[in-house]
């Protein structure tokens, strides 16, 4: 069995969980026998070949699709999009604009037809029309590549729009990879409607939609109005393979609990300050940290100060390579407050550095990992508690440290890819 | 009588912090960045300080006493000349031995200790009158503080360590009708002179020189004197950073030669004189008292300590800094006095101010930081580690007191009230600050649209030198 699979990133080259997740998905299919032709829009060339045969979007031509750019709009139904944000003007100010923007989209398509077009491959502000761009380069790919593979697999909604022109110019099944929805971005509120739409396409375009935990599944049935029976929960693992704890030499001698991610309302930042807080007043003993960087960060700042608190929690600024893993090793509470996090990879590499995790209900991670301690984001009282307890009573700490670990350990790809591939059959016998 | 003119300028360089990660505390103690502190004090040397030195001899030298100035010069500065630029000194004691330059005392750190704890304010002003005696060969008899932070209890404490005169703000809020161009009391202390900077006509030099959008410039000796002389008062006090000669107005603006023209403009003219702070305070009778119940300082619209204690980060850094008084005291350790010192530098609370629409380019300018959060950071990262220190040496202290002949401790200890009087002035600290922040901000409404104009102009010209500084600092 082979797949066709549209990534966004892959390692060694990543700015998010997505390329990481992707390499996992692919060694493990590997292991379970099936080939994957990786396919993402800027490699680099140092990607790992040996699992995946890695297809460069960059380097490929617009030649083999269709002999029109109209037609090949029409059949994959392809959405214009532009950067048709923009504020204050009328109505019919407004519809000239879209309809200028398209024209000369349109006349781009004509002018890179029969071209390569370079991806940054990057979160970009001009991501909408790389996505667009990408769809277009993946239908090129799948017709080239067309007799090779049986199922086409697409990863968040940067791909999707790809997966379908692939899916409508081969008529191969496709099954779309849930990693995060637009829900988990931002607030309720601040749903970006393109991004959204994009998401609802890849859905109802697919044979079958997997989600990353329950809680994503959910939201996928309930905000995407996607039929319960096509989605599947295949829950993330982690590759530890090749990584060694690191022994790190203590500055400090108090006990030290760790927030690390990007520092946005989603992740609950705030809730840890107010939790952090709580502990201080009954112990001293004790450094917070808070790692990472965001748009919440200067407001954290603020909020630390004015609970004068600021000698005991320290930010870090966002942290590299390397520097993750001392952190870990510096840590001895490990703290994921998400208010909403499709799954949460963070509190897994926590805990397998022997780190005992405290996470949010409001988690993915929740769901999987037995030895982690789960609060109800908003609950400080009780997060405070918990995060009490693991200092102050060490053999609760030694206890989960231990079991934590070991319960990592079995969260294995091979595992989780085993049941991508019954997907993967079922669409294909359908 | 002559009307008087005091030029006094201000001598200060920060001892800045290097980058220092979370991952650095308790490993490593080394907080400064001496590659930054040795490169812009060789450069601000080089610019200002030795080419401004020269000149002012010269001009002392050709007017034979009738030309004179005051300088102030931090503790925190003379290390540094001391450790990158010894020329620097040298070139001051020139200056001291003609007998026409008056040295003024100030806290050593220019700290804001006397906000803090009076105890930490006489301990950093003794330290630099006995720095400047060393240093100069002079007594410093008049006083100005940090930043010319000033209150009546201020006022009072620096009288009662001995000085007579004071150097201060005219603010506008403070003032009201009054001019700055008279000598003013204390009311809590009516010995002790004040002497009120002319912002006004200090700004022109300091701040507007360069500006070639200023409807004055270009600025002559000749339009100077005009101005000078329209002053109704006995004494106009032109105060300033020295670093504005060759620096922040650079040496193409012609700054050099304005002020090599000015002191013969004025002296041949022949109705003002040259004065220092004592001998102004010596001559002139002073008309009234001057209340000054808040704190006020020369710095930002406000003229007030917003600029180092205005948001909640500059003041928990403040706090958790003086809340190691009391431990200090007691281990009277001079490592951790002297890191203690150096952290209590006004500039890094400075660095941490919030305040960017006002006077947000003059705080970039003077600001190796990209935001106050950073500076806020580090800061504490850096005090962090510093808090251990103190903390494991109080605890030694502790075991030694716990052992039946311990005979060296005790005498430490000892030592620790006469330098540092008593640990119980510390701990209304917190009050006063959130005091003097929250009822300042009310005259605050008061003081902006006098001072607005001033500081809108020198704009254009802050921000140009500004990416200059900025693109040196990070070109290391």
């Amino acid at each position: 069995m082979k797949v066709l699979m549209f990534g966004w990133e892959f390692p060694p080259h990543i700015a998010g969980g997505l390329g990481t997740a992707c390499y996992g998905i692919v060694k493990g299919l590997a292991y379970n026998g099936v080939d994957t032709i990786f396919v993402m829009p800027s490699a680099s060339g140092d990607e790992d070949n040996s699992v995946a045969q890695i297809i460069n979007a960059s380097e490929v031509t617009l030649d083999t699709v269709t002999s029109s750019v109209d037609e090949f709009l029409d059949k994959v139904k392809f959405v214009q999009i532009g950067t048709n944000m923009v504020p204050y003007v009328g109505e019919d100010e407004f519809y000239k604009l879209v309809e200028a923007d398209k024209q000369r989209q349109e006349e781009d398509f004509r002018i890179n037809y029969g071209r390569k077009y370079k991806f940054s491959g990057k979160y970009t502000s001009n991501l909408m029309e790389e996505v667009a761009r990408y769809a277009m380069v993946g239908g090129t790919i799948a017709m080239q590549h067309k007799g090779e593979f049986d199922v086409i697999h697409a990863h968040d909604w940067l791909t999707y729009l790809a997966g379908i022109a692939a899916k409508e110019l081969t008529g191969k099944p496709l099954v779309v990879h849930v990693h995060a929805t637009s829900f988990d971005r931002g607030g309720a509120d601040k749903i970006d409607s393109r991004v959204y739409d994009i998401e609802k396409r890849g859905m109802m375009a697919a044979d079958k939609v997997v989600a990353v935990s329950d809680l994503t599944r959910n939201i996928v049935i309930n905000k995407y109005g996607i039929d319960p029976e096509k989605v599947v929960t295949v829950h993330n693992a982690v590759d530890f393979s090749g990584r060694e704890n690191l022994n790190v030499d203590r500055g400090v001698k108090d006990k030290v609990v760790t927030f690390l991610g990007r520092i946005t309302f989603q992740k609950g930042p705030e809730y840890f300050i107010e939790a952090a807080a709580k502990v201080l007043k009954r112990t001293k003993n004790v450094r917070f940290v808070m790692a990472g960087s965001g748009d919440m960060m200067s407001r954290c700042i603020r909020h630390v100060a004015r609970l004068g608190i600021s000698d005991r929690f320290h930010f870090t600024g966002f942290l590299r390579g390397s520097e993750v893993q001392m952190m870990f090793a510096l840590s001895d509470v490990y703290i994921m407050p998400s208010v909403s996090e499709p799954f949460g990879i963070s509190p897994l590499e926590a805990m397998r550095s022997n780190v005992p995790s405290i996470i949010s209900k409001q988690s993915g991670a929740a769901e999987v990992l037995k030895y982690a301690f789960k609060v109800d984001f908003w609950d400080v009282d009780a997060m405070a508690d918990e995060i009490y307890a693991l200092l102050q009573y060490p053999v609760l700490s030694v206890y989960a440290s231990k079991y934590g670990y070991e319960e990592v350990n079995t969260l294995k790809w091979n595992n989780a890819t085993l049941k991508l591939k019954n997907i993967y059959e079922s669409v294909i016998n359908k | 009588m002559k009307k008087s003119i005091c030029l006094y300028f201000q001598v200060h360089q920060p001892t800045r912090l290097r980058l220092y990660r979370f991952f650095d505390i308790g490993k490593d103690s080394h907080y400064y960045d001496d590659f930054a502190n040795r490169t812009i004090m060789r450069r601000i040397a080089q610019k200002c300080y030795l080419p401004m030195n020269a000149l002012l001899l010269d001009l002392i030298k050709r007017h034979k006493g009738d030309f004179k100035v005051a300088f102030s010069i931090s503790g925190s500065a003379l290390e540094q000349f001391d450790r990158y630029a010894p020329e620097v000194i040298e070139s001051f004691r020139k200056l001291a031995d003609t007998g026409s330059v008056e040295f003024l005392c100030e806290t050593y750190y220019h700290s804001l200790a006397s906000i803090a704890s009076s105890s930490e304010f006489k301990h950093q002003v003794l330290k630099h009158k006995a720095a400047i005696q060393q240093y100069f060969g002079v007594t410093p008899t008049a006083f100005r503080n940090t930043e010319l932070i000033y209150s009546d209890s201020i006022g009072a404490q620096v009288y009662d360590l001995g000085f007579n005169t004071m150097l201060t703000e005219g603010a506008k809020h403070i003032l009201g009708w009054k001019s700055p161009d008279y000598v003013y009391t204390d009311p809590m202390q009516q010995k002790l002179d004040l002497l009120l900077r002319n912002y006004s006509l200090s700004d022109d030099i300091a701040f507007r020189f360069s500006n070639r959008t200023w409807q004055d410039w270009p600025l002559t000796g000749e339009k100077y004197l005009a101005w000078l002389k329209a002053v109704k008062g006995d004494i106009i006090n032109l105060f300033m950073d020295y670093e504005t000669f060759g620096e922040h107005q650079s040496a193409q603006s012609g700054i050099f030669d304005f002020m090599r023209f000015l002191p013969e403009v004025v002296i041949k003219d022949g109705t003002l004189e040259f004065v220092t702070p004592t001998q102004a305070a010596r001559k002139l009778k002073p008309v009234a008292e001057l209340d000054v119940p808040e704190t006020i300082s020369w710095a930002d619209e406000e003229r007030d300590v917003t600029a180092w204690l205005g948001n909640e980060l500059q003041q928990d850094a403040f706090n958790k800094l003086y809340a190691q008084n009391e431990k200090l005291a007691l281990i009277n350790d001079p490592t951790l006095w002297s890191d203690f010192g150096h952290l209590q530098e006004s500039d890094h609370f400075y660095y941490m101010c919030t305040k960017f629409f006002s006077d947000g380019e003059v705080h970039k300018y003077f600001n190796p930081y990209d935001t106050p959060y950073e500076a806020f950071i580090n800061y504490m990262n850096v005090l962090s580690d510093f808090i251990i220190r103190v903390d494991d040496a109080y605890s030694n202290i502790d075991t030694k007191f716990a052992l039946p002949k311990a005979e060296t401790p005790v005498a430490a200890v000892k030592k620790a009230p006469v330098k540092k009087v008593s640990t119980k002035q510390v701990a209304p600290k917190k009050d006063v600050v959130k005091k003097a922040v929250t009822s300042t901000k009310s005259e605050k409404v008061v003081a902006k649209p006098a001072v607005k104009k001033a500081v809108n102009v020198e704009k254009p010209t802050v921000t140009k030198t500004a990416k200059t500084k900025k693109s040196k600092i990070d070109g290391k």
